[in-house]
Order: C-alpha cells, then sequence, then structure tokens
C-alpha cells in the first residue's frame, strides 16, 4: 500500500482504542458521469493522516484535491459522481460502507470541512451565530439560548473582536478574514478529530493569509486534530504542513515530508511547481511556466498523464503508467515517507 | 427603517391622487350618460335632465367635479352616492368588500399551499418524472383561460356530480367559497409553484448547502432551515403583489359563481357609467395595493438581512 508512514512521534489519537492513522484513504476512485462521457477526476489515491498531523495536498485545478476531500466528506454530487472503487478508513472503519445516518453524525462532529469561499459558504440569511449554534444544537442537542453562549465562545476563541456584539451580525457584515474565521470556528466547534480545509486562504489577502494559517496551525496543536490542508499555493504549504501529497491528474505523482520535497523534488511535475515559485535573487529574468495545460479528465493521456508537459518525456512515458514507488538514495538507504510516481525519479531526484 | 416607512407613506400621496384622477377622467370620457340611463327606454325631457345632472354636480367641468369630490373624500370620508338609487358608496363597498375578503383568502390559502408544495416537490427533483410532471400541470393551468377553467368546474363538480351548489348563496359560507376560490388561485398557484422550483434547484447548488451537509445537520434541517429560508425571497415577494390582486375582485370568477363581490360592482358600475362608485372603489383598491406592498417590502428585509432601507 502506498501510504505515507509517518516517523515522527505521534501523539497518540483521542478517543477510541483504535490505532493507527487517522484517516486512511486507500485506492480511491472517483467518477463523474457527464454527458460528454466518464470524467475520471480521481484515479487511485492513497494517503493516510494521524492525529496531530498535517498533510498538504498539492495540485493544479482539475487534479482532483477537492474532489477526494469531497469523497471523503461524503458531500460529493452522487450522481453525477460516483466511487467505483476504494476505501476511505476513519479509525479503521470503512465510511463508505455506513449508512447515510452513520456518516451524518461523522460530518462535522469528527471530521469537518473548512471551504475556500467563505462568503458564498455561509448561508447569507441566518446570523453567524445561528450558524455556529446549529452545530451544538444538532449533534449535541443544546438549547438555543446555551447555543448562542457557545458561538460566543467559538468567535473568540478565533479571535473576532467584539464577539458577544458581532454574534447577530449576517455574514456580509465581516471582513473576508473574518468570514474565514468563522468557517474555522464552525469547523473546530465540536472539536473534531480531522479537519479538511479546501484552500481556506486562497480568496484572502496575503497579511490575512498568515493570519488564518497562524490561527489554523495554533488550533490544530491544542487540540491535536489531524489536518488535510488542500492548496495550490506552495508558500503556505512550507510552514505549516508535515508531509505533502502533490497530486496531478487525479493521482498522487509524488509524497514527501514537507522540507524534502522543496530541497529534492522526486518528480518532473514537482520540480515544475518548485521553479515556477517567483524568487527575488532571479528579478528580472522570465518566470518558469509548467507549458501546456492540465489534461482533460475526459481523455488522460496515455501512460504517465503528465507526459504532453514533461520536459523529460521519452516512449516509455506515454505507454506505461509509472507506479508510485518508494524513493531511495543513491546508495539504496531508505528515504522515509517519500514516492514518486516517475519513470526517471532517480534521475530527478540525484540528477 | 423609520424614515423608510415615513417616504414610502408620503409616495403614496401623489400615486393616490394620480391613480384618482385617472380613473375620474376614463370615466368621464366613456360614452353613456348615467343621467339619461336612469329614465330608461322613454327618456325625459331636456329640462329634467339638466336640473337632475346640476343637482349631481355633473354640469361642472372635470377637475371641478374632481375638486369637489376629492374634498368630500377627504374632508368627510364622504365617497359620494350612487347615482341610481342614493345609497352611500362607502355602503355599498361594505357590502362587496367582505365577501371578496374571503374569496381572496381562501384563493391565497389554496396557492399558497399547493403551490408552494409542488414547488418543493418539483425543485427537490429537479429534472426528474416528478418536476416534468409539475412542469406540464402548471403550463396547462397557466393556458387555460379563468372562465373556461370556471365554467368546466362548475359543469363537472355542480351540474354532474353535484358536489357543490353552482352558485354562491347570498349569505356566504366558507365551503361554498372553494370552487371559485380553487378558480381564483388557480394561475397564481401555477406561477407561485414554477418560482419555487426554480428557486429552489437553483439554491441546491449553492454552496452554503454544501457546508450546511458537511456540517452534519440532517436532511430535513439543510433544506427546511438552510434552503427554504433563501428559496422564498421571490416567492413571498409575488404573494404579496398578488394579494393587492386578489383583494381587487375577480370580474369573470365571481360573475360565473354569482357571487356579489368587488369585481361584480366594479363590472356593474362601469356598465351603468356609475363614476362615484367606480372611483370609490378603485381608491381604495389603491389603497389596498400600496399598503401590502409596502409591507412585502419590509417583510422582504426580514427575510434577507442584506437589504438595507435608507
Amino acid at each position: 500500500m502506498s501510504t505515507i508512514d509517518k516517523t515522527a512521534t505521534v501523539p497518540a489519537p483521542r478517543g477510541g482504542d483504535h490505532t493507527g492513522p487517522l484517516l486512511e484513504v486507500r485506492d480511491l476512485h472517483v467518477e463523474f458521469h457527464t454527458r460528454d462521457g466518464v470524467a475520471k477526476a480521481v484515479n487511485g489515491v492513497n494517503y493516510s493522516v494521524n492525529a496531530g498531523e498535517t498533510l498538504a495536498v498539492l495540485g493544479e485545478s482539475g487534479s482532483g484535491k477537492s474532489v477526494t476531500a469531497q469523497a471523503i466528506m461524503g458531500i460529493l454530487d452522487m450522481p453525477p459522481g460516483k466511487i467505483p472503487q476504494g476505501e476511505i478508513l476513519f479509525r479503521g472503519q470503512d465510511m463508505l460502507k455506513m449508512s447515510n445516518e452513520e456518516r451524518r453524525k461523522i460530518r462535522g462532529r469528527k471530521i469537518a470541512m473548512i471551504f475556500q469561499d467563505a462568503l458564498s459558504s455561509l448561508n447569507p440569511v441566518l446570523s453567524v451565530g445561528y450558524q455556529l449554534g446549529e452545530m451544538f444544537r444538532v449533534h449535541q442537542g443544546l438549547s438555543k439560548k446555551d447555543a448562542t453562549a457557545r458561538a460566543i465562545e467559538l468567535m473568540d476563541r478565533v479571535k473576532i473582536p467584539a464577539a458577544k456584539a458581532r454574534v447577530s451580525d449576517y455574514p456580509h457584515q465581516f471582513s473576508g478574514g473574518m468570514r474565514q474565521r468563522i468557517m474555522i470556528a464552525m469547523a473546530l466547534a465540536l472539536e473534531p478529530d480531522l479537519i479538511i480545509a479546501d484552500e481556506p486562504t486562497t480568496a484572502l489577502d496575503v497579511t490575512v493569509q498568515a493570519q488564518v494559517m497562524d490561527l489554523l496551525a495554533e488550533l490544530q496543536q491544542e487540540f491535536n486534530m489531524g489536518l488535510i490542508l488542500i492548496t495550490h499555493d506552495l508558500g503556505v504549504v512550507a510552514d505549516v504542513a508535515d508531509k505533502i501529497a502533490v497530486m496531478y491528474a487525479g493521482r498522487i505523482v509524488e509524497q514527501a515530508p514537507v522540507h524534502e520535497l522543496y530541497k529534492r523534488p522526486a518528480h518532473p511535475y514537482t520540480r515544475g511547481l518548485l521553479d515556477s515559485i517567483p524568487r527575488l535573487d532571479q528579478k528580472g529574468q522570465e518566470l518558469y511556466a509548467i507549458k501546456g495545460l492540465p489534461p482533460n479528465l475526459l481523455k488522460i493521456p496515455s501512460g504517465c498523464a503528465f507526459n504532453p508537459r514533461c520536459p523529460k518525456a521519452t516512449d516509455l512515458c506515454h505507454t506505461e503508467v509509472p507506479p508510485l514507488v518508494p524513493v531511495t538514495e543513491q546508495d539504496g538507504t531508505e528515504l522515509p515517507g517519500r514516492k514518486s510516481a516517475c519513470h526517471f525519479w532517480k534521475e530527478t531526484i540525484h540528477g | 427603517m423609520g424614515r423608510y416607512v415615513a417616504r414610502r407613506l408620503l409616495q403614496m400621496i401623489p400615486v393616490f391622487l394620480g391613480t384618482t384622477f385617472l380613473i375620474f377622467f376614463m370615466v368621464y370620457s366613456l360614452p353613456g350618460d348615467p343621467v339619461l340611463g336612469l329614465f330608461g327606454d322613454k327618456g325625459a325631457d331636456p329640462a329634467t335632465l339638466a336640473a337632475k345632472r346640476h343637482e349631481l354636480g355633473l354640469d361642472l367641468p372635470i377637475w371641478q367635479q374632481y375638486w369637489n369630490y376629492m374634498t368630500n373624500i377627504i374632508l368627510h370620508f364622504d365617497f359620494g352616492t350612487q347615482i341610481r338609487n342614493g345609497r352611500p358608496v362607502t355602503e355599498v363597498l361594505g357590502d362587496a368588500f367582505p365577501i371578496t375578503m374571503q374569496l381572496a383568502a381562501l384563493a391565497f390559502a389554496f396557492e399558497l399551499t399547493f403551490g408552494i408544495g409542488l414547488g418543493i416537490i418539483a425543485g427537490l427533483k429537479a429534472g426528474r418524472l416528478a418536476d416534468n410532471a409539475v412542469l406540464i400541470f402548471t403550463l396547462l393551468i397557466m393556458s387555460i383561460p379563468v372562465f373556461v377553467l370556471g365554467f368546466i368546474i362548475k359543469m363537472v363538480f355542480a351540474f354532474q356530480l353535484g358536489w357543490i351548489e353552482p352558485n354562491v348563496s347570498t349569505e356566504q359560507n366558507w365551503d361554498e367559497l372553494i370552487a371559485p376560490a380553487i378558480v381564483l388561485g388557480g394561475l397564481s398557484l401555477a406561477y407561485v409553484a414554477r418560482l419555487t422550483r426554480t428557486s429552489m434547484a437553483e439554491n441546491l447548488r449553492a454552496d452554503y448547502m454544501r457546508t450546511a451537509v458537511a456540517k452534519g445537520l440532517p436532511r430535513r434541517r439543510v433544506i427546511g432551515v438552510h434552503l427554504m429560508r433563501n428559496s422564498m425571497i421571490p416567492v413571498v415577494t409575488f404573494l404579496g403583489t398578488d394579494i393587492g390582486a386578489l383583494m381587487g375582485g375577480a370580474v369573470v370568477t365571481e360573475g360565473i359563481f354569482n357571487i356579489k363581490g368587488v369585481g361584480g360592482v366594479i363590472y356593474e358600475s362601469i356598465t351603468r357609467r356609475e363614476g362615484s362608485t367606480l372611483v370609490g372603489l378603485v381608491t381604495i383598491l389603491v389603497i389596498v395595493y400600496l399598503v401590502t406592498s409596502l409591507l412585502i417590502d419590509l417583510l422582504y428585509a426580514v427575510l434577507d438581512p442584506r437589504i438595507r432601507y435608507a
């Protein structure tokens, strides 16, 4: 199984006698049946997250990172979406085999999600206090009054100034950063074991981005939560993530602990992504960009999906799908947690 | 908010004056003579006619007639008298309004429950069989003229099945008004169903719905609270304007079922050139319309907090 093995000390998961990863995705496939054909959005993804650990899932738009997250949450639109095969194990139990009611009880309480655009993701006609309090009312059966009190506590916790005065305000009355804090507060309400953050800072300006990420990291540490951070921003990842999975056309093409990936990428796509970060010491030079466009998911190129855009592609890449294999040092020493789905990972990492 | 209401109330004054004058002027320019009509086919000598006209103030120029009429309304709450029998217009209206209100209330309840109900079913199953069934049903209702629908219902349920009385009796019972209310509310029902369906199908795809599901809320709460609160905003607007329209009486429906309501009085006043009755009625209807639309606009802010009144 191609999952990331975490070697660092991991705090024991809260509650339950299950040992092993908090969440484990095994060979997940997701497809969308559209009028034009079957779009294969996710093609055999494996990853795992432990309590207190942050996994960053990186990739372009359409790489399947959000779809994977939605499959975990159980909020995929089905139909047209379909999960033909795979397992999503939460504390060792396959969520895909659970009843709707069992899954609903996990959503929000055990696994929560933070969405990208807080303005459209919050209900415009309900006050934030109501929307936050709803978590307590539905999952814990609290009264309206108690729920509001808890909502104020939550807002304080995510550092929204004058929480008590603003609890009855509506989403449009908050600034973008504050709205994202409300989203975070909502996800944190029931102290879930795992939070999935789907591009939580993309819609925010840079200073607010840093604040929101810091807040998220701080709360994650406090509650010892697992975090799946979905993003296409390599800058955000470096500070908070423990390990990274890079996705391309519905597959994981490289997995690595965060700093090793930045130092020595083992896949040409990752290298391309890293090279396209603007750098101060290359001021005045043309910025590198990966040529071409992400593949059409209705007809993914044969062989390695990245081959049409890859500067190093050979005939082999057009015919054989490269498996996700462990990456080693030149002398054969294992590099724990590192994997690459490139026929030429050796050349890429050691070249 | 207070300022907004005050401004809207002030705005009613020019609207009120404008509509009354327009109606007054239109009735005045209709062919025919109410005084001549009083004497039937026999006619009367010109001196008698002139004397009667003078007595009723009909020999004055139109603007002066209008002035007299309006000052009477505003100063004495006197909406004039019917030329035909000298009954005060307020009394005529007092007779006609209760039954129209009853009929309107019933029709409104009918379109509200069934319109929204059908809309919800169609909206939640957008593109599926139930949705198409509702689509065809509403299309059918929209394309049938009211008088055809009215006569069909009367024929089938009153004459063939004998379930209902063909005509509504003078001391109206609620149960007698059910059939007319269905005929009257049918068209709006179709519009309400369509509007609800579209609004729901659209909001189902909204991001906040995904959030609501991700929060682990039960389905009935996701639909009942998060979806409905947003989807009802356009529907409420339509229903509000429709109250005004229903209160205005239904000439055709009231005619078919022989209901002595506002619609009937309007029709009668037009044929008899009863200017003062007509203007009095329309004046009151205009006020009803303006007040309901103000109330709806205020309700709008309750439903959608993003709306600001300034």
